[in-house]
């Protein structure tokens, strides 16, 4: 019998293997040919496996394109805007959770309903907002939009709500206001929630395409992901090259990812409101 | 306990609270909203001043043959990939939740991977694994079809490419909302199965798949809101073509606005999608539910 569960334990983790390894080959496939020489990419005697270490790619990416004036873009605004998300939706959600004001079930419900409508149907009138003033091809044009993120707000309230009672009054009592008892109490009981939620969006901000492409309209304000796609149009086509520029592209998140994975998976789960 | 205070000062702390959020919101997101209504129903040009013109945006939307021929084709597009992808997805959870400690965290890591690239780098990826003369996928193409097929080209072939390459770079969250709603099912429920005798089959049958259903209908109706407003991966991919075979609603309004330099117009028809995304949605949820509850 336990002989029996081992080999079928056996059996499910090499078919586990198999499948992501095969899932993930595109990523593989990337990598070979990134290290290669442009010749030997398209050549006959490509193969499968990984020959040589050939950084040509990756420094031609890094001197021939304007990818490090991209990265600083994507770096600038998508650190700008986790920033801005993370403290104006704290505040917002901490002032609807705790305190009583008029309008709060008027704004908790706006919250709500701006989650319903998809950013993409707002894209022409606030292209026309940033060139009024001024902000096309822009950081703030960039940032601007993506200031809004509806559901750090309810995930926050959530959190918020569930803060025990006892210890909102003992602050009180030691003679503590608001902002005291958001940055002294509410705040340092959900780091692990605030981190989580500011890796998601400081990924979600990286790989925004839809909206930077837009309002970016010179190479030199683009960021990383709009950037990378220039890149085909000026060289034709190398893919040793594309492909460098591509992972060059992807490794911030992907580290982001590989080394907060479990935050990186809370926060994904809670912000579709499901509960790992 | 009521904090005893000032009602008006009480107020005050809370409205520089909300302050932060509320103007930035009512400027790039409220203002906005009333905009592309109100723009809906001029002939304004991308930048600057329209005449008022009713309703005739909606008249013209109505009989512009291309917005029917991107509404066909991203519904031929949510087939090949609401239904697939949570399929596929729900298959790779159950194998996930079959593994065990750092094996099931290193094939759920590398399954999610694909989900956190930016969509330009998928599409890089793929136009490389698919190229026509040097792809690693053409042998796979040429063993169907014969011949190698230069994919986003081919009017037959470009919509289930672009399907093919969005779930591949979607799925990962589906799973992981699946994997949410496995560990979320009590033990002792497969457990009282077993001791009543209940089969592998019975035991999914009878009670993982009634209980996983909410999150079924979850990541349908998820992934239907986010597949019937595609544009990335069309526009990267194919930029609609070829001969209109994968042209997008969402194409449409980048078209007119940014291109014909139609405001007004695109405003009318970014306004109809949305109410379409809403009216399918909500229609889906309900129906699934219904479903789920018989």
């Amino acid at each position: 019998m336990r002989g029996a569960r081992k080999v079928e334990n056996l059996v499910l983790t090499v078919c586990g293997l198999t499948a992501a390894l095969v899932w993930i080959f595109p990523i593989y496939w990337a990598v070979v040919t990134s290290l290669r020489s442009e010749s030997h990419v398209v050549s006959d005697d490509a193969g499968l496996l990984p020959d040589g270490f050939n950084l040509t790619a990756f420094t031609d990416a890094l001197f021939n394109t304007q990818i490090v004036r991209w990265y600083f873009n994507s770096i600038g605004t998508a650190l700008i805007i986790t920033i801005g998300v993370i403290v104006s939706c704290m505040m917002c959600a901490y002032a609807i959770s705790q305190m009583r004001f008029p309008g709060r079930r008027l704004l908790y419900g706006i919250v709500l309903a701006s989650f319903m409508i998809p950013a993409q149907a707002l894209v022409v009138s606030q292209f026309i907002l940033m060139s009024d003033l001024g902000l096309v091809n822009s950081w703030a044009g960039i940032i601007l939009p993506q200031l809004i993120v509806p559901i750090v707000i309810i995930v926050y309230k959530q959190f918020f709500d569930a803060v025990p009672k006892e210890m909102r009054e003992a602050v009180i009592l030691d003679g503590g206001g608001e902002y005291v008892l958001l940055f002294k109490l509410y705040l340092p009981l959900n780091w692990g929630i605030t981190t989580a939620l500011a890796i998601i969006t400081f990924i979600g901000a990286w790989n925004a395409f839809f909206w930077p492409f837009l309002v970016t309209t010179t190479e030199d304000m683009m960021t990383i992901p709009v950037g990378i796609t220039q890149v085909n149009d000026v060289f034709g086509v190398a893919y040793a090259r594309l492909m460098a520029v591509a992972l060059l592209a992807a490794m911030p998140v992907a580290l982001a990812y590989l080394i907060f994975q479990r935050r990186v998976t809370e926060a994904v789960m809670i912000s579709s409101g499901v509960k790992g | 306990m009521a904090v005893i205070r000032n009602p008006r000062k009480n107020a005050l702390i809370a409205a520089s609270l909300v302050a932060p959020f509320v103007l930035t919101f009512a400027l790039v997101f409220a203002y906005p909203t009333f905009q592309v209504i109100r723009l809906s129903f001029t002939d304004s040009p991308l930048i600057g001043d329209g005449e008022w013109i009713g309703l005739d945006n909606y008249w013209r939307l109505l009989s512009d043959r291309l917005f029917y021929t991107s509404l066909w084709n991203n519904g031929y597009f949510l087939l090949l990939t609401v239904v697939p992808t949570t399929a596929l997805a729900l298959g790779m959870a159950l194998l996930v939740n079959k593994l065990k400690g750092r094996w099931q965290a290193l094939v759920l890591a590398l399954f999610f991977l694909p989900y956190i690239l930016p969509v330009s780098v998928v599409t890089e990826i793929w136009t490389w694994m698919l190229d026509f003369q040097f792809g690693i996928l053409q042998p796979v193409i040429t063993l169907f079809n014969g011949d190698p097929v230069a994919v986003f080209r081919n009017p037959y072939w470009v919509m289930p490419m672009i399907a093919l390459v969005t779930v591949w770079w979607v799925n990962g969250f589906n799973v992981l909302l699946f994997i949410a709603g496995l560990r979320n099912i009590p033990r002792d429920l497969y457990e009282a199965a077993a001791l009543d005798g209940a089969t592998a089959r019975q035991r999914f049958l009878r009670v993982t798949w009634p209980l996983l259903w909410p999150i079924t209908v979850l990541v349908l109706t998820l992934q239907l809101i986010l597949q019937l407003k595609i544009f990335d991966q069309v526009y990267l991919l194919s930029q609609g073509g070829p001969f209109n075979t994968s042209y997008v609603p969402l194409l449409l309004v980048y078209r007119e606005a940014f291109q014909l330099n139609e405001g007004g117009y695109a405003s009318a028809i970014a306004l109809v999608i949305f109410v379409i995304i809403l009216v399918v949605s909500v229609l889906q949820f309900q129906l699934l539910r219904i479903v789920g509850r018989r």
